[in-house]
C-alpha cells in the first residue's frame, strides 16, 4: 500500500514537470527536433534539469543496502547494446518526431480536453500489444520482456 | 507551428527538476525505474514482469492528474497538435512497438538510464534523438515547411 502511495505522487510529481515544462505540447518537442527549423532549446533544458536528481538519487542509492520502502532496488542489470535495443529505439524515435509525443506526454495531456492524445494513446496500446503477439510467436511459451 | 512562444528555459529546467525528483523518490523509495512505457505496459497487462502491476497503474494515473494540478494552478499550456489522424496512428503505433521492443521510452532511457550512465540507455538514447530529428527533417523537407 505505501508503495502504490509512493508510485502515485511519483506519477503525479513527473505529470506535473512534464506539464511545468510544456513537454505536454507536442510543438513543443517537435521544435527541439527541427534542427533546420525554429530551433526550440526547451526538450534540452528539461532532461538536463531531470538528470541532475535522477543522478544523484542514483548515486545515493549504491550506498544503500536497499531502498527505504521497499526489499531490494530493480535496476537493470543488463549491459549489452543489441541489435533489437537499437532497432526498437529508432523506431520509438521515428514515431516520437512524427507526432511529437511520447508516451509520458501523451498520458499526460489527456487531461486538456483535446482528442489528439486519446488517438496516439490508443494506438500506442495497440503497438504495444502487436509486440507482445510477435514475440510472443517468435518465443512460444516464454513471457514477452 | 510558428505561433509557438518561446518557453523560459528557468521553467523548463523547473519541469525537468520535478521530473527528476520523481524518478529520485521512486528510486530511492521503492527501487524502481521511472520508465513510463514499461509502466504502462504493466499497467494494462501487456507487460508480465517489472513494477508490481497496482503500482504501475498508480503512477500513470498520476502523470495527467499532476498535469492537470499545473495547469490549473501555475500555468495554462497553449498545446498545439497538427497531426492528422493517420499521422497520430502511424507515430501512436510506431512509439508503443518500438519502446516495448527497446525497453523504454525518453523516460526509462532518456532520463534515468543516462543519469547512471548505462551503455543501452545512452545508445538507445542517441538513437532514438538521432531518428527523431532525421523524421522531422525529412517532414521538413518532404512538406517543404
Amino acid at each position: 500500500m505505501r508503495q502504490t502511495i509512493i508510485a502515485l505522487v511519483t506519477g503525479i510529481l513527473f505529470g506535473a514537470g512534464l506539464a511545468l515544462s510544456d513537454m505536454i505540447n507536442p510543438a513543443r518537442v517537435i521544435a527541439f527536433l527541427d534542427l533546420f527549423g525554429n530551433w526550440d532549446p526547451a526538450l534540452a533544458f528539461v532532461m538536463g534539469g531531470a538528470m541532475i536528481p535522477a543522478a544523484i538519487a542514483y548515486v545515493f542509492s549504491r550506498r544503500l543496502r536497499s531502498p527505504i520502502m521497499h526489499t531490494k532496488f530493480h535496476i537493470p542489470e543488463n549491459r549489452i547494446v543489441d541489435r533489437q535495443l537499437i532497432t526498437g529505439a529508432a523506431i520509438f524515435g521515428a514515431g516520437w518526431g512524427l507526432a511529437g509525443y511520447c508516451p509520458g506526454p501523451a498520458i499526460a495531456g489527456l487531461v486538456f480536453g483535446n482528442w489528439q492524445p486519446v488517438v496516439f494513446v490508443a494506438a500506442m496500446l495497440a503497438g504495444m500489444w502487436l509486440h507482445r503477439l510477435t514475440s510472443d510467436l517468435q518465443h512460444r511459451g516464454q513471457p514477452a520482456i | 507551428m510558428s505561433t509557438l512562444a518561446p518557453l523560459d528555459p528557468l521553467i523548463a529546467l523547473a519541469g525537468g527538476l520535478l521530473i527528476g525528483l520523481a524518478a529520485a523518490v521512486l528510486l530511492l523509495f521503492s527501487g524502481r525505474i521511472a520508465g513510463i512505457s514499461g509502466m504502462v505496459a504493466r499497467a494494462v497487462g501487456i507487460a508480465d514482469s517489472g513494477t508490481p502491476r497496482l503500482q504501475a497503474l498508480a503512477f500513470v494515473v498520476g502523470l495527467p492528474i499532476g498535469a492537470w494540478l499545473v495547469s490549473a494552478s501555475l500555468r495554462q499550456p497553449e498545446v498545439i497538435v497538427t497531426s492528422s489522424i493517420p499521422i497520430l496512428v502511424t507515430a501512436g503505433v510506431l512509439v508503443g512497438f518500438g519502446t516495448r521492443m527497446g525497453n523504454g521510452c525518453t523516460s526509462g532511457h532518456g532520463v534515468c538510464g543516462v543519469s547512471r550512465l548505462s551503455p543501452r540507455s545512452l545508445a538507445a538514447t542517441v538513437t532514438f534523438m538521432l531518428a527523431g530529428f532525421a523524421i522531422v527533417a525529412l517532414a521538413r523537407f518532404m512538406v517543404g515547411g
